[in-house]
């Protein structure tokens, strides 16, 4: 247990906007997952993905770890922001496109 | 497996008594569904402390047999 929280403590301080997600961005395996990814391009950030159903201690230990029961979850600069559904509500509130201008996180290379 | 509509306005309504849930079968599946939840408790609380506190009510039941509900808070106007 402590273990994979200090695996998921390093991966979301490696990068700064990381997507624990189903599947991939390009392959996502779920219809939330499959969201996400759609708003994080729609903003235009550079983000790294975690494949839950590639690694089932990670899949579990991310539920635990950000105290949320599902997945997609998003962090940005080491904090959870939220699920799919929360994504969805900030980026159609505009505040999601604020917390990146102002965590100031890297633009996706066009 | 899949809950009903009315099971999950249920129990959202044993934690957050005030709370006006509206439930919507998305897929007509019984297995999709979106919640939209308005209570008075959620003022002043992040959305993610929103959420949480809808998940709670549903007592473990997100993520595992809730596997799609689609979730929205707000606070009353």
């Amino acid at each position: 247990m402590a273990e994979v929280n200090d695996r998921i403590a390093d991966i979301i301080k490696d990068d700064d906007v990381v997507l624990f997600m189903k599947g991939t961005p390009l392959f996502p395996q779920c219809g939330f997952s499959s969201r996400a990814v759609a708003i994080l391009d729609h903003l235009g950030v550079a983000f790294s993905s975690v494949d839950v159903l590639q690694d089932m201690e990670i899949r579990q230990g991310i539920k635990s770890f950000s105290d949320w029961p599902t997945i997609p979850q998003l962090y940005v600069k080491g904090e959870f922001v939220g699920g799919s559904d929360i994504m969805m509500e900030m980026f159609e509130a505009g505040e999601l496109h604020q917390l990146m201008a102002e965590k100031q996180v890297a633009r996706a290379e066009q | 497996m899949a809950m009903q509509a009315s099971e999950i306005e249920t129990m959202i309504r044993a934690a957050l008594p005030d709370a006006e849930v509206t439930i919507t079968d998305l897929a007509g599946d019984g297995d999709h569904y979106a919640a939209h939840v308005v209570s008075a408790s959620f003022a002043g609380k992040t959305r993610v402390a929103q959420h949480k506190a809808v998940y709670e009510a549903l007592g473990g039941r997100m993520g595992g047999e809730l596997h799609a509900l689609q979730l929205t808070t707000a606070v009353p106007n």
